[in-house]
C-alpha cells in the first residue's frame, strides 16, 4: 500500500469538494438537511465501503476517508458519518452475512438513516459492563431496556444498531427501528449544531428473534475493531477541518490590515500559522500511514496505526481551530465567522470513539503491558 | 515503483548486517550517533568502506552515478534494519547525502567522476563550510573571500561550527568571489582540500563535552580552478540546493535510530520502575505516536523522491527535530535524579546524550524560527515581514 493518493481518489475528492461547497449547511436551520442528504445519496457516497454483494460500491477506507475529509472541511451536517463511518463498519465487522445482505442495500442507497448505540462516547475500549442497554432472551424474541444518553443523529435516524449487554454475559448486536414500541427519544441541545444528538430510552422494547444480527461471540471480538475504523474515519474528517482552519486564517490575515500592513506579515502571526501547518501535515501523514496499514474492513486491524492518526488528527484540529479564532481577532469570536464552528466540532471529536488519552493508554499498554491497578 | 519486494530487501539488509557488524566492528554497535560522534572514529571510517563494499552507500542516487535508485520506502526499510542491527552513526553522511546529490544536480561530469566514487566507496569524507561568526541564520552575510589567481582559487576567511572537519578530507565552502558584493549576489561554491598549509582546524567544545564541530580558518588556502560548483557568482543557488537536501531525506538514517532510542527509554522506564506511572506512560505513548508520525511524514512527503516534493516538505525538519528534543526531555524525566549523574553505561548514557545533543537539532540546518518563517512564507504564501 502506498501513501500516495490515486487518480480515482483525487477525482472523488474534486467531486465531493465541488458538491459540498455549494451546499454548506452548518449554520442554517435543519430544513435543508434532507435535501442535502438526498443529494449525497444520489452521488452514491453512503455506498462507498458497502460491498458490491450488498448493493454498495465496494471501495476501501481510503475512499471513505476522502469523502469524510471533504465533509469535515465544509462542516457538512448530514448522517454520512453515522452511516459510512459508524453503522457500516459495525455491521460489516459484527453482523452475519444474512443480516448484512438484508440491511446494507437500503443503507447504501441512503433510503434509511442509521446510527449506533454502544455505550457512552462509543469507545472502542468498552466492555460488556460499560454498555447502556441490556438485552434478555424472552422465548422467541428479545427484550431491550436502558437509556442511551447521547445518540449521534439520534433525532433523525430511522433505526439504531444497538450493542447490548446480554443477560447471559457478553454482547449482542440488535436492529432497533426508531419507531419500535417502548422507544422514546428526546433531541438534545448540542453545542455543535452540525452533530445533532438525542437521548433514547428503551423501556421493555420487544424485538423479534431476527433482530439479533450477530453470531454469538462476534461482537465481543469485532466491536473494538469496528469503532477503531470509526475513529480512523473521524481522523480524516478532522484533517479536512484543520486544513480549512488554516486556509481561512491565512486568507483572513492577508486581508486584514493593522499598523499599515497585513497582519499576516507579523512574524508572531506567521509562526502560529506555520505551527498549524506542521500539525496538519503530521496528521495527514499519520492518516495516510494508518490507511495504508488498514486498507479495508477484513482481517486484523492495525490498532496502533489508528492510534497515531486518531491522536494526531484530534490534536491538530483542536489546535488549528483554536488558533483560527485567536488570529481572526474579534470576528473570530462571532457567530457569523466559521472558526467557532470548527472549534465546536473539534471539541466534540475529542470525546468520542476513545479520547486521545484513551488511545495513548492503549499504546502504552502495547509498549509496557497493561498497567496493574494499585490501590 | 520498485520491483524489489520490501520483505526480501529487509531480510537482505539484516543478513548482511549480521555477517558484517561482527568481530572487531562489534564495539561499534549503536555507537557514534548524535552526541557520541567522537566514538571510535578510525574504526568507523573503516566501517564506511565495509558498507560501501556491501553497496549500501548511495541508495537513493541515480544508477547512472553508481547509486541504486531505491524508492524512499526501501530507503526507510534499509535505515530501519540498519538501526535495528545496531549499525553505528555514519561518518560519511555529509558527502553522501548533501554534497553528492548537489553534484549530481549541478556539478560538471568531470566533478561527478572525480568526487562521487570517493564518497560511494566510503573513502573520502566531507564537511560543510557555510556558517561564519557573522553569518548564521543570515547566511548571505558571508564575508570569507575567494579569488582566481594563476589558475587556482585562493580562499581567505573563517568558518565556524563546522561539524566533523577534523575527520574530513574536503570541505565545501561558500565565499564571496565578487569584491564589494553584498547578500546573495557574488558568492561562489568551492570544493577545498583540508590537508594544506592554508587551512587550520580548531575544535570547539560543545555542551555535551564532545567536540563534534570546529572553527576552520583559511589563510590563503588553495584549490584547483575547476573545483567550483556552478559558475562564479552562482554560489547562493548551489548552497540552497544543498540545503534543501539537508532539510530533506538526508536525516533519514539518523531518524531511524530514534526508534532505538525510544526503545532504550522504554527499557529505562522499566528499570527505574516508573512504567506504572500513568502520566509517564502517556508521555511515552505520545513519543511513540510522534515517532510513527515522523516515519509517515517521510513516506508520504518523499513518496515521489526528493525532486518532486511539495510545500509540505518544509515541515519535515521542524517536525523531527522538535520531536527529538522532547524525547530527550522525556528521557531525563524518566531518569529522575539519576539523570544528574553522567552515566557510563547504556541506556542511560545514550539517553543523556540525546537530551543534550538534541538541543542542536533545532539550531543547525536552519533554526526553528527560520523553519517557521519558511513554512509560513513558502508553504502558506504569507508575506515577508
Ligand atoms: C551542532 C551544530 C552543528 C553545526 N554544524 C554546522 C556545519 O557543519 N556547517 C555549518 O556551516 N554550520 C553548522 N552549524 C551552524 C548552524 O547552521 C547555525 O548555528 C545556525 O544556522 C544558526 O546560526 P547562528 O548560530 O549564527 O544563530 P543566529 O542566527 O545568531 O540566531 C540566534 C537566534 O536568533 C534567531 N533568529 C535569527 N534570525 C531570525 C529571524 N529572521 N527571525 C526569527 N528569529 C531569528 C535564531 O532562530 C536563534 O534563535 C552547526 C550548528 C550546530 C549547533
Amino acid at each position: 500500500m502506498s501513501a500516495v493518493i490515486t487518480e480515482e481518489q483525487q477525482a472523488l475528492r474534486d467531486t465531493a469538494a465541488a458538491y459540498l461547497a455549494g451546499h454548506a449547511n452548518a449554520r442554517d436551520g435543519r430544513d435543508g438537511d434532507m435535501a442535502l442528504w438526498q443529494g449525497i445519496a444520489g452521488l452514491g457516497w453512503p455506498a462507498v465501503i458497502v460491498p458490491e454483494a450488498c448493493g454498495g460500491l465496494g471501495l476501501g477506507l481510503a475512499e471513505a476517508a476522502v469523502l469524510l475529509e471533504e465533509s469535515g472541511r465544509q462542516l457538512t451536517r448530514s448522517p454520512l458519518f453515522s452511516g459510512v463511518a459508524l453503522s457500516h463498519p459495525l455491521l460489516l465487522r459484527c453482523a452475519t452475512e444474512v443480516a448484512c445482505q438484508r440491511l446494507l442495500p437500503a443503507l447504501a442507497e441512503g433510503r434509511l438513516i442509521s446510527t449506533v448505540i454502544a455505550g457512552p462516547g462509543l469507545s472502542p475500549f468498552v466492555d460488556a459492563a460499560g454498555l447502556e442497554i441490556r438485552a434478555r432472551c424472552d422465548g422467541a424474541g428479545w427484550v431491550l431496556d436502558g437509556t442511551a444518553a447521547q445518540v449521534l443523529d439520534g433525532d433523525t435516524a430511522d433505526l439504531a444498531f444497538v450493542v447490548a449487554r446480554l443477560e447471559e454475559g457478553g454482547m449482542g448486536l440488535f436492529e432497533l427501528p426508531a419507531d419500535s414500541q417502548g422507544v422514546s427519544r428526546r433531541p438534545l441541545p448540542a453545542w455543535d449544531l452540525s452533530r445533532p444528538q438525542a437521548c433514547w430510552t428503551l423501556d421493555g422494547v420487544r424485538l423479534a428473534a431476527e433482530a439479533r444480527l450477530d453470531a454469538p461471540g462476534t461482537v465481543d471480538a469485532g466491536l473494538s475493531a469496528a469503532l477503531a475504523v470509526t475513529a480512523l474515519l473521524l481522523a480524516a474528517e478532522q484533517v479536512g477541518g484543520a486544513a480549512r482552519c488554516i486556509e481561512l486564517t491565512v486568507a483572513y490575515t492577508r486581508e486584514r490590515q493593522q499598523f499599515g500592513r497585513p497582519v499576516a506579515s507579523f512574524q508572531a502571526v506567521k509562526h502560529r500559522c506555520a505551527e498549524m501547518m506542521v500539525k496538519l501535515e503530521g496528521a495527514r501523514s499519520a492518516l495516510a500511514g494508518a490507511l495504508a496499514a488498514c486498507p479495508g474492513l477484513e482481517g486484523a486491524l492495525a490498532l496502533e496505526e489508528v492510534a497515531v492518526a486518531r491522536v494526531q488528527a484530534a490534536g491538530a484540529y483542536r489546535f488549528c481551530a483554536a488558533e483560527a479564532i485567536q488570529l481572526h481577532g474579534g470576528v473570530g469570536f462571532t457567530w457569523e465567522y466559521d472558526p467557532q464552528l470548527h472549534f465546536k466540532r473539534a471539541q466534540w471529536g475529542g470525546q468520542w470513539f476513545g479520547t486521545p488519552d484513551a488511545w495513548r493508554d492503549a499504546v502504552a499498554d502495547a509498549l509496557f503491558g497493561r498497567r496493574e491497578e494499585h490501590e | 515503483m520498485s520491483e524489489i519486494d520490501e520483505k526480501t530487501f529487509r531480510a537482505e539488509v539484516a543478513d548482511w548486517m549480521a555477517r558484517h557488524l561482527v568481530g572487531r566492528f562489534e564495539v561499534l554497535r549503536h555507537r557514534g550517533g548524535p552526541g557520541d560522534e567522537t566514538a571510535h572514529p578510525e574504526l568507523r571510517r573503516e566501517w564506511e568502506q565495509v558498507m560501501a563494499s556491501g553497496g549500501w552507500i548511495g541508495l537513493g542516487w541515480p544508477r547512472a552515478h553508481g547509486g541504486r535508485e531505491l524508492p524512499v520506502s526501501l530507503q526507510v526499510a534499509f535505515h530501519e534494519e540498519y538501526a535495528r542491527a545496531g549499525g553505528p552513526g555514519r561518518m560519511g553522511h555529509i558527502g553522501e547525502t548533501l554534497l553528492a546529490p548537489t553534484l549530481i544536480d549541478l556539478g560538471t561530469p568531470a566533478q561527478q567522476q572525480r568526487f562521487l566514487p570517493g564518497i560511494r566507496e566510503g573513502r573520502t569524507f566531507w564537511c560543510q563550510g557555510y556558517s561564519e561568526p557573522g553569518a548564521g541564520s543570515d547566511l548571505a552575510a558571508i564575508r570569507s573571500r575567494c579569488w582566481l589567481e594563476n589558475g587556482e582559487w585562493h580562499l581567505q576567511g573563517q568558518k565556524v561550527w563546522t561539524s566533523l572537519a577534523h575527520d574530513s578530507e574536503w570541505i565545501f565552502v561558500i565565499a564571496r568571489s565578487t569584491p564589494g558584493s553584498v547578500g546573495r549576489e557574488g558568492l561562489s561554491f568551492l570544493l577545498v582540500p583540508l590537508a594544506q598549509p592554508g587551512v587550520e582546524i580548531r575544535p570547539i567544545r560543545q555542551m555535551t563535552g564532545e567536540a563534534e564541530f570546529n572553527e576552520v580558518f583559511f589563510d590563503d588556502a588553495r584549490t584547483a580552478a575547476d573545483c567550483i560548483v556552478g559558475a562564479p557568482g552562482d554560489g547562493w543557488k548551489v548552497a540552497m540546493a544543498l540545503l534543501g537536501y539537508e532539510r530533506g531525506l538526508s536525516t533519514l538514517g539518523q531518524q531511524m535510530h530514534f526508534s532505538h532510542e525510544l526503545q532504550l527509554l522504554v527499557d529505562a522506564a522499566r528499570a527505574a520502575g516508573v512504567d506504572h506511572d500513568p502520566a509517564l506512560r502517556r508521555r511515552i505513548a505520545e513519543a511513540w505516536i510522534g515517532l510513527r508520525t515522523l516515519r509517515a511524514n517521510a513516506l508520504r512527503i518523499f513518496a515521489r523522491g526528493e525532486s518532486g516534493v511539495g510545500p509540505e516538505a518544509l515541515v519535515y525538519k521542524y517536525a523531527w527535530s522538535n520531536w527529538h528534543r522532547s524525547l530527550g526531555e522525556l528521557a531525563m524525566d524518566v531518569m529522575g535524579t539519576a539523570g544528574d549523574l553522567q552515566a557510563d553505561n547504556d541506556p542511560l548514557r545514550r539517553l543523556q546524550q540525546v537530551f543534550f545533543f538534541s538541543r542542536a537539532d533545532t539550531i543547525y540546518a536552519g533554526t526553528n524560527e527560520i523553519q517557521l518563517n519558511l513554512i509560513a512564507e513558502r508553504g502558506l504564501g504569507m508575506p515577508r515581514g
